[in-house]
């Protein structure tokens, strides 16, 4: 039934972080796919690993952080077993970045028009100045910002014109796949929704994919089409947003949709309070890594790690609720849609 | 301490702030002041004026440059105000010296956002905790300890012995908002001014340090004015809100009053942009254009004007007042009766 189109292909991809009180497991041995024009959130919480899964999609891990296994396959090409130089061609063209504080991006010294000049000429050197500039002067405005902007030096601009600038980049040499690490973050909650609205947009008019990471379920709520949930570095629960906020599998995506505040006054229900904290991946949890937290825990769950089960069409989750294994004692629940 | 019943009606309150304004100059340079250009100031409040009831929790609202973090501090004698009063439990504060404003200060306590930067890294979080009782009541320092395990206990820092000598790195983030709600309690306060102290956290701890704030609220007959950006979360603690907008309160009433009646423009699109966590209930009101203006120079008239889609000539010419429009209902909007018989 889903038979959307595949952009890229996740494979067993791990990340580890070398650091002084041992290795961290950022991401560990996740597989999934982002389809062609779609919006896929990934959330999460602090330290689980959904900043670091970004950037390993762009092999941009710096050290002491390194992808330890795994393939990026896009176009039929893991991009893994590229070099630099083709590296530097698929940032940008194939694959682009958006991140949560622009400022920091955005090189102080250079006006808007310069930016967009340099990545179009970076990626395409015959391409003659004029050109790039009414390129970058029609995009721009397609974003929402004033003409007379395009001379402006950051500091000049507003924190939203400045994360505007900052898709601009990320669609100048017309990337597939757009990936929005906390890029409404630091943003006020008007100028958040406005952006929400401009990325919708743009995936309509630019048929691009956009990958949102972010810790804000409820944007995820407003914006994806698809929902990955991530926890201590594994994704454990993916599925259509609509059909996972209703009936949510996994039990920490239970729990955190229910502790998610929700404005409207008719819902009176209380937030659920989940006990403790997510852990220190240093030393994760033996066996699945949410069960110490778990209300569902049976003598399973701290012994071995359960393994990403498509429940349904698109629809998967980690969880040994819905895995049959010989030395469980409870029912296996089979999952209908 | 005043066991006070909290109802609605009563007009016992225990802060009133009454026509506040706290303008910080903007740096000049040396060439201008040779020439003596008129100086400029940031208008991060600009006339506000409100009153928090003993034992209930008023919310401030709004988003970055509403003035929302300087009211907050200007209100518990933090920062100096340039003009109006701020009355604590009938004193007014300009009339305090410094050494009795202090004295005053362990009646008003703070808890704020980021509570690795609130602890000193270096001292332990007993000592932390303890080190404003030794400030206040220096006579009874031998009971010190007691107290401080007691409160740590109280706020879930269980066992207490086991935390009392830890250091702020070696324990959790939700944790470190734990022992500054304790210190904050431990000098037994009345106020509490909480500036965004759970935007910091997880949504999973969140709903923990919440619950705890209400708690606690309950247990010391406390009183919170609670700062924040999170339209959402206000609503599971604050019984009042006052919407900010560049220096101004724009509506001030009961939460679930504002929530479900907003009569100000600014507050209508400020409660339609907080997304739900509902995939089947995306909002479809367009946003509002623009940003917040800088508060240097604030547009004349109402100062939402330039933004709001209802804008009429009037706006941009009269600065409208807060008006009462529904009981206990304040709002600053020319127009806002048109609102009022929609709802």
């Amino acid at each position: 039934m889903t038979e959307k189109e595949i952009l890229m292909q996740v494979r067993n991809l791990s990340v580890m972080y070398k650091t002084k009180l041992g290795e961290v497991s950022a991401v560990d041995n996740v597989s999934f796919d982002i389809h062609k024009g779609e919006i896929l959130g990934l959330v999460g919480e602090s330290g689980c690993g959904k900043s670091t899964m970004g950037k390993a999609l762009m092999r941009m891990i710096q050290p002491p952080g390194k992808i330890t296994s795994g393939q990026i396959i896009v176009d039929g090409e893991d991009i893994m077993t590229y070099d630099q130089k083709q590296m530097r061609d698929f940032r940008g063209r194939k694959v682009s970045m958006i991140f949560q504080d622009p400022m920091t991006s955005l090189n102080p010294v250079q006006r808007v028009d310069e930016h967009i000049v340099e990545a179009i000429q970076v990626h395409e050197s015959k391409t003659k100045t004029e050109e790039a500039l009414s390129r970058a002067e029609g995009l721009i405005q397609r974003l929402g910002i004033r003409k007379n902007r395009m001379k402006s030096y950051p500091h000049q601009l507003s924190g939203g014109m400045r994360q505007r600038v900052m898709v601009g980049l990320g669609l100048v040499l017309n990337a597939n796949l757009i990936i929005a690490d906390e890029a409404t973050t630091s943003l006020d909650v008007i100028v958040e929704a406005q952006l929400a609205d401009e990325l919708r947009d743009i995936r309509e008019t630019f048929g691009v994919s956009l990958l949102v990471i972010t810790h804000n379920i409820a944007l995820v709520a407003e914006l994806s089409d698809r929902l990955a949930v991530m926890y201590a570095g594994h994704i454990v629960e993916m599925g259509d947003v609509e059909t996972v906020f209703d009936t949510p599998l996994h039990p920490y995506t239970k729990g955190l949709l229910k502790s998610i505040p929700n404005i409207k006054l008719d819902d009176t229900e209380k937030l659920y309070k989940m006990p403790g904290e997510p852990p220190n991946l240093t030393h994760p949890p033996t066996g699945c890594r949410f069960h110490p937290r778990c209300p569902y825990a049976m003598p399973i769950c701290s012994k071995y790690e359960p393994y990403f089960k498509e429940v349904l069409p698109g629809r998967a989750v980690k969880c040994w609720l819905y895995i049959d294994h010989p030395e469980k004692e409870s029912e296996t629940i089979e999952v209908t849609a | 301490m005043d066991n006070l019943i909290n109802d609605k009606n009563n007009n016992d309150y225990l802060v009133e702030v009454q026509n506040l304004i706290k303008w910080f100059p903007v740096q000049t340079t040396f060439i201008d002041q040779l020439f003596s250009k008129e100086r400029d100031f940031v208008r991060a409040v600009d006339g506000v004026s409100f009153n928090i009831r003993r034992g209930e929790v008023l919310g401030l609202a709004g988003e970055s440059g509403s003035g929302k973090t300087t009211i907050g501090r200007v209100t518990i004698g933090l920062e100096e105000k340039t003009k109006g009063n701020v009355i604590f439990d009938g004193i007014d504060l300009s009339t305090l010296s410094a050494e009795e404003l202090r004295k005053l200060r362990r009646r008003m306590q703070v808890i704020f956002q980021d509570p690795l930067a609130s602890l000193n890294p270096r001292m332990s979080l007993g000592d932390a905790i303890r080190q404003g009782l030794d400030i206040h009541y220096p006579e009874t320092a031998n009971n010190h300890r007691d107290m401080v395990l007691d409160i740590m206990e109280k706020v879930g820092l269980s066992p207490a012995k086991f935390f009392y000598n830890k250091f702020p790195h070696q324990i959790s983030g939700g944790q470190r908002q734990r022992v500054v709600i304790a210190r904050a309690l431990v000098t037994q306060p009345d106020l509490i001014l909480a500036d965004e102290p759970i935007a910091m956290a997880d949504v999973s701890v969140r709903a923990l340090l919440l619950d705890l704030m209400v708690q606690l609220k309950d247990e010391f007959n406390l009183t919170y004015l609670f700062i924040t950006h999170d339209l959402a979360t206000a609503k599971y603690i604050c019984d009042r809100i006052a919407i900010l907008y560049l220096g101004k309160i724009v509506e001030i009433s009961e939460l679930t009053e504002v929530y479900a009646y907003p009569l100000h423009p600014y507050t209508r699109a400020l409660l339609a942009a907080v997304p739900v966590p509902d995939p089947h209930d995306r909002r479809t009101e367009p946003m509002p254009k623009g940003e917040i203006p800088n508060p240097i120079n604030p547009p004349p008239g109402c100062r939402f004007h330039p933004r709001c889609p209802y804008a009429q000539e009037i706006c941009s010419q009269q600065e409208p007042f807060l008006r009462e429009l529904r009981i206990g209902h304040e709002v600053a909007c020319h127009f806002a009766e048109d609102f009022l018989t929609e709802s």
